[in-house]
């Protein structure tokens, strides 16, 4: 071989080996600045007793994260129940049952919704969502709620991570062969069952993940949430109360109550949970999605 | 009720035999149009299929063989942009002006496309699939059309120890036969055939070929090819379509010996 084509060869692969550790290295760099930063507070604390203790004073040196953790879970689990379910059926709309006008109309729309920044969304919750909680919702289920709170911050987060678990389902029916659906229809199969037998079935993995993915987005997202959620630390199970998830805890506070000891440690080990949490439902999700395809 | 007596049951689909002469077509289409926007893919299409035999529909690719297949099932149904017109005559149903349910009518047809398309099931769960679709539920039922579907197409010895694995974990080729086996567990009249042998090796294509040959005597086939010489080693009717159109029909001898038009001239030349 030409002595010039080996050697770009050998630096194209080189470049590629290169650019793919680097992104495995990121989690790693990232996770292990986050513990060495957070370390001063394991000196005082066990990590047991830091992520299931609810005291949070800061000024005594008490940092207990389950008000965070739980409102971080809490949030999460609302607007994943709220977005799963329209993601699914609008996906399988699109995809199995819509002409290919509202197709080409419904698209442009989603990318929208996609690329609001999060602080839209935040200011419609708080215009929209809100008040909506407080003087519709909670009273229906016999409650007081100043409208700030978990329950709001689910539906606002639902909101935001429909157009990406969207356009993920989206993709997923879109590559299961139409051969397959006219299989189950030749068979004697209506066009529901088709879709609930095959294309559905079919697509297992792909919405394990879509939905693992989105749930993913939901945990760390911050500023709408945070506008919301109404930013108390408090460990009621009721959702129309104000909640504080992690990553609210870290935009709010940083840079502002460093001359608390050990709070800049608190932080970074927030951070580090966030991360590790995030990384757990990406793990769990993916035994899933391996479990399905073996089966 | 005893499994001996299970091939006796009528469900709810009389036999191939009782339902018209070997004389009468099974299939009539009449001035059949098909459109999608301004392009013209199949133009007045008038076609008898007689019953009990292999009818080819033959020509090149692109020249509306498939779509003339899917017409006759109604999954043309599924593609909103296709304008279709005419009739199909399936026995005495107008298949295309019916208010009959579009699941019974497929029904009446199983389908094998050019790539097997095993459901994401079990093998068993394949073939009892469009069984329990007819609302039938016993269990020694639907066991027992599994395993005759299955020894009808020559699968279940090679099957039968293992009915609960997932069907894609079949050969290529012992997937299209699965496929088989799960159109015929329904009963249909014809089974509709698109190049089912185009993805196969030659051994399995001509398993696929023998059990054609051994299935007409009791389903109507119509075999979409542009294979000449599967064609001819198959047909008893030859229908060859060019550009949308029907161009020649006739008993395969007569046809490829003595062709009357250039186009099929040309296709025999180029076929050979």
């Amino acid at each position: 071989m030409h002595f010039r084509r080996r050697i770009v060869d050998k630096i194209s692969g080189f470049w590629m080996v290169t650019t793919m550790v680097t992104i495995l290295l990121m989690p790693v760099i990232i996770g292990v600045g986050l513990y060495i930063k957070a370390q001063p507070l394991f000196e005082h604390n066990s990590v047991w007793d830091l992520i299931s203790s609810s005291d949070w004073s800061p000024s005594k040196g008490k940092f207990g994260f389950w008000p965070f953790i739980a409102g971080s879970l809490y949030v999460t689990i609302f607007s994943f129940l709220f977005a799963a379910p329209i993601c699914l059926f609008a996906a399988i709309h699109l995809t199995q049952f819509s002409s290919k006008r509202l197709v080409q109309i419904m698209y442009p729309v989603i990318d929208v919704l996609a690329g609001l920044p999060s602080v839209i969304y935040g200011v419609w919750g708080i215009l929209v969502i809100v008040p909506l909680v407080s003087n519709f919702l909670a009273p229906i289920f016999n409650t007081s709620s100043s409208g700030y709170s978990i329950f709001a911050g689910g539906i606002v987060l639902s909101v935001m991570c429909i157009p990406y678990m969207l356009n993920m389902l989206i993709e997923v029916f879109n590559t299961v062969p139409v051969g397959l659906k006219e299989a189950a229809l030749s068979l004697g199969a209506t066009q529901w069952e088709s879709v609930k037998h095959v294309v559905i079935r079919k697509s297992y993995p792909g919405i394990i993940s879509a939905f693992g993915l989105g749930i993913a987005k939901a945990f760390g997202e911050t500023i709408a949430v945070m506008m919301v959620v109404g930013n108390s630390v408090m460990s009621s199970h009721n959702p129309f109360d104000a909640g504080y998830p992690l990553p609210a805890l870290i935009a709010n506070n940083y840079g502002e109550m460093m001359s608390i000891p050990m709070y800049d440690s608190a932080l970074m080990f927030a951070a580090l949970l966030l991360l590790v949490i995030i990384l757990a439902i990406n793990l769990v999700f993916r035994y899933f999605i391996h479990k399905t395809q073996k089966q | 009720m005893s499994v001996e007596n299970l091939d006796t049951i009528n469900w709810n689909m009389p036999e191939t035999d009782t339902i018209a002469s070997e004389s009468s077509p099974i299939v009539r289409i009449n001035e059949l149009n098909v459109h999608v926007k301004d392009h013209h893919i199949l133009k007045n299409i008038n076609l008898e299929i007689p019953k009990n035999q292999i009818t080819v529909l033959l020509g090149a690719s692109g020249c509306g063989k498939t779509t003339l297949l899917k017409c006759m099932n109604r999954l043309t149904d599924l593609y909103k942009e296709l304008k279709v017109t005419g009739n199909i005559f399936i026995e005495e149903d107008d298949i295309l002006n019916t208010s009959t349910n579009i699941p019974t009518i497929r029904q009446k047809m199983g389908l094998l496309s050019q790539r097997p398309y095993p459901l994401p099931v079990s093998i068993y769960k394949n073939v009892a699939y469009g069984i329990k679709l007819k609302g039938i539920r016993v269990k020694n039922l639907i066991d027992y059309s599994v395993e005759k579907n299955l020894k009808e197409v020559g699968l279940w010895d090679e099957v039968k120890n293992r009915l609960n694995s997932p069907a894609t974990s079949l050969s290529i080729g012992q997937q299209q036969r699965l496929c088989l086996a799960r159109g015929l567990a329904v009963k249909p009249r014809i089974i509709l055939a698109d190049e089912p042998t185009s993805a196969l090796d030659p051994i399995s294509s001509k398993i696929i070929e023998n059990q054609f040959k051994v299935l007409k005597k009791h389903y109507t086939i119509i075999l979409v090819t542009h294979v000449l010489r599967q064609a001819v080693r198959l047909a008893d009717n030859v229908v060859f379509m060019h550009d949308g159109r029907i161009i020649e029909q006739g008993k395969p001898d007569e046809l490829f010996k003595n062709p009357q038009t250039e186009e099929l001239k040309n296709y025999l030349v180029e076929g050979n």
